[in-house]
């Protein structure tokens, strides 16, 4: 393996690395946001259980975009492909993140427009926890891209039952992650609400898992034949079974590290399946790859020294953060 | 309409609503961390109070800014993926660079500013006002480092079409890196400044007792960080200048309407270009001013336009509009803020109504300025999205049409037309509120 090689494979590692990040941190904001009609009964549960994210959301969303600057700068390939090919999806995606980066803070203070601001915190939390996994299973499945490396297909091409069935798995693992950041942050009633929710979104987690197997089974059944997405695959379903265990017990803390473990594996998963393709097409030799995708040896070790100066600061900086706001957040309070 | 027209305007319409909020954001987060200091060295209650109230001015602006930057982010893939082909080994890095060294460090830091106050001790909290403040002017850098290697690229070769990086510190602090960030992180300074400047006379003029203290102590910093910047602006738009006649000639002359490459040029101080005839109608100018000021010398020669070949010279009208406005309205700070000074040194600016209600009604203005002189900047790189490298027509997406474009422009317009109604509600009443009663009573972040 040359120095170059060994350089793109730590950055498929490393892209992997921030999405997961970004899964498991903005995941349970994504998650609890759309769990808010639900998990809600009243004014003081709706600030509690927004206080819970309030001061941390933005923060987590960082890793999106670290993550999509990293694709651009190690596989600027892939990016333009996936971002352009992808293109009504991923502005449904956008246009739901930007309404809801703005939405918290106007829902507190435009109170002429309060439902409006509460329905794109809503829908802004709900519609991109279903769409990137639709995203990362077209990726995973393949689409129809051109001996340029450009996606020919059409908005439709995405909406195929593998990718969906991804998105619902997706949705679920946001879902869960969301209700079991809602248990561990609240108090009372809500935090039994949240509990409870949490244990049947893990039955449904668990159903999207098994249907998605016999989905891939179907169309897709190479994807089976990986020793090392196997075992991910057992880890998220003993996950699973710990993050029911310990939601039962009141344990909401190591249900959290559990419901993160599962959002992890199923990163596992994806790695597993997916390496070395950034972006599978139809015909497997028109795929982009870690090879044909990246960029130049230079860029990637500029890269990898900007990753391992910075990222350790962030990851420094950002335990502390969510110590600082560790505990409970008291009902009414409005944190 | 075609494509690369709407991928143009969509992308100047994003990047340039965005581009309301980052200056606010670097010039409050300088007044944060000059309050907090202030408090530290005075223990005067009310700088504490005022910076309670600066932060959720700044979080709301922050929050803005983030949220219309997410599209940017992805701009680029979307429809400009030729672009993101050619030039993504060296283009995406300051992008990934941008979101680890300092998204990170302004969004986890600010949630600690708005909400932690009662939380972390008083050095603790002023360390995350300078993290925030770090954040942001990093932010910047990064931001005009990507944008300065499409103005003067460095640093690379091209191979089989695409651009290869050679040398990462040439590519970052290419030609127009340094004076470019120097000029824009003064631009955000009085931006800012001006802001807090105009709240500070809102409140006085309000005449609300509680509300005195607290006025007059964001005032005087805030006039001088404007005051400074507004003069230091006056050498730094030179250095540009300068930069840009040396390494982007054609967009000097494009700036300045320089239709022929003439000996002692003159500097043009209004005039409406006609880009057909090539002329420029009712022309007042300075004679050889302009070949003063870039060559230092009265007969220097300055390029014009008729050395290019005519499809590598970029529009006129809008750049030369452009510059000459920021000019213009650059001009204004400087004597706003020498005004401010004076009457400030005279003890008489708590007092002079006429001079706080001019503050109200200047608020706009640095942000036209930024706007006009970012267009003239942009546009005067025209027809290359990276300078004689690669062209804006060929850098957009081939497989994204007019439609979905045009489609997502018009999502983009009403989204932001929102956003822009709520926000505007939002800081209105923040400020509104004034500055509260008492450091303890304030509510710390709760209220999001």
């Amino acid at each position: 393996m040359t120095g170059w090689d060994l350089l793109r494979n730590i950055w498929f590692l490393l892209i992997g690395v921030l999405l997961a990040g970004y899964s498991v941190l903005d995941g349970f904001d994504l998650g609890l946001g759309a769990l808010l009609p639900l998990l809600a009964k009243n004014e003081d549960d709706k600030r509690a259980l927004i206080g819970a994210i309030g001061p941390v959301w933005d923060g987590n969303e960082v890793w999106l975009l670290a993550g999509g600057g990293a694709l651009f700068a190690a596989f600027p390939l892939a990016y333009a492909t996936v971002f352009s090919g992808f293109y009504l999806a991923l502005m449904l995606v956008l246009f739901s993140l930007i309404l809801r980066a703005v939405s918290l803070e106007f829902r507190a203070h435009d109170s002429s427009r309060q439902g409006l601001w509460e329905g794109a915190f809503v829908g802004g939390s709900l519609l991109p926890a279903l769409l990137f996994g639709v995203a990362l299973g077209n990726v995973i499945v393949g689409v129809p891209l051109d001996s340029r490396g450009e996606f020919t297909g059409s908005f439709f091409t995405l909406l195929r039952p593998l990718p969906l069935v991804f998105g619902l798995l997706g949705l679920c693992a946001f879902l869960v992650h969301g209700a079991v950041y809602a248990a561990l942050k609240t108090e009372g009633e809500l935090r039994g609400r949240a509990q409870k929710a949490g244990r049947r979104l893990v039955l449904a987690f668990a159903g999207a898992f098994a249907l998605s197997f016999i989905m891939a089974w179907i169309y897709r059944p190479t994807t089976l034949k990986s020793i090392p997405a196997w075992i991910f695959a057992a880890l998220v379903l003993l996950s699973l079974v710990l993050v029911s265990g310990a939601l039962r017990k009141g344990r909401d803390g190591r249900a959290f590290v559990f419901s993160s473990a599962a959002f992890l594996s199923l990163w596992g998963i994806v790695g597993a399946i997916q390496y070395p393709d950034l972006v599978r097409a139809l015909d497997p030799a028109l795929s982009l790859t870690v090879r044909n995708a990246s960029s130049s040896a230079l860029t990637l070790k500029v890269m990898l020294i900007i990753a391992l100066v910075g990222m350790p600061l962030v990851i420094g900086y950002t335990i502390f953060a969510f110590r600082v706001f560790k505990g409970r957040v008291r009902p009414g309070a409005g944190y | 309409m075609d494509a690369v027209f709407l991928a143009r305007l969509q992308f100047g319409f994003t990047a340039g609503f965005h581009f309301l909020f980052p200056p606010t954001t670097l010039g409050l987060s300088l007044l944060v961390v000059i309050v907090e200091g202030l408090y530290v060295r005075t223990k005067d209650e009310s700088y504490q109070r005022l910076s309670i109230y600066l932060v959720k001015i700044l979080g709301t602006v922050f929050v803005m800014g983030v949220a219309t930057g997410i599209a940017l982010e992805f701009a680029f893939g979307n429809n400009w993926a030729a672009y993101s082909r050619t030039v993504g080994d060296i283009f995406g890095a300051p992008l990934a660079a941008e979101a680890v060294f300092s998204f990170f460090l302004e969004s986890v830091f600010l949630g600690l500013l708005v909400f932690s106050r009662n939380r972390v001790s008083a050095r603790t909290y002023r360390l995350s006002a300078f993290l925030v403040f770090l954040g942001a002017h990093l932010s910047g850098l990064w931001i005009i480092i990507a944008n300065s290697w499409m103005q003067t690229p460095d640093g690379f070769r091209l191979e089989g079409g695409r651009a290869v990086l050679t040398d990462f510190w040439r590519a970052a602090l290419n030609p127009s890196t340094v004076v470019r960030f120097v000029h824009t992180i003064l631009a955000g300074w009085l931006t800012g400044a001006l802001v807090a400047m105009a709240v500070a006379a809102w409140l006085m003029l309000k005449g609300r007792e509680r509300d005195k203290a607290p006025a007059a102590r964001l005032m005087k910093p805030a006039l001088i960080v404007f005051a400074a910047a507004a003069v230091l602006q006056l050498g730094t738009g030179h250095a540009h200048s300068v930069q840009v006649w040396r390494t982007q000639p054609e967009k000097m002359a494009a700036y300045e309407a320089r239709w022929q490459t003439m000996n002692g040029a003159p500097f043009t101080i209004f005039g409406i270009p006609d880009e057909k005839a090539e002329r420029t109608r009712l022309l007042v100018e300075v004679p050889k001013m302009l070949s003063l000021l870039t060559r230092f010398d009265l007969n220097g020669s300055v390029l014009g336009l008729d050395e290019f070949p005519k499809e590598e010279r970029p529009p006129v009208l809008i750049p030369f509009a452009g510059y000459h406005l920021m000019i213009l309205f650059g001009l204004i700070f400087i004597g706003v803020g020498i005004g401010g000074v004076w009457l400030l040194a005279r003890k008489k600016l708590a007092s002079s109504r006429r001079y706080l209600k001019l503050l109200l009604f200047a608020v706009p203005l640095p942000y036209l300025a930024n706007e006009a002189g970012w267009v003239a900047t942009e546009v005067g790189r025209q027809p290359w999205a990276v300078y004689k490298v690669l062209r804006t027509s060929d850098a957009v997406s081939a497989v994204v049409p007019a439609g979905p474009i045009l489609f997502s422009l018009i999502l983009f317009t009403l989204i932001y037309a929102l956003i822009a109604a709520g926000g505007l509600t939002v800081i209105l009443k923040t400020i509104r509120g004034g500055p509260g009663e008492k450091a303890a009573e304030a509510p710390h972040g709760g209220t999001r």
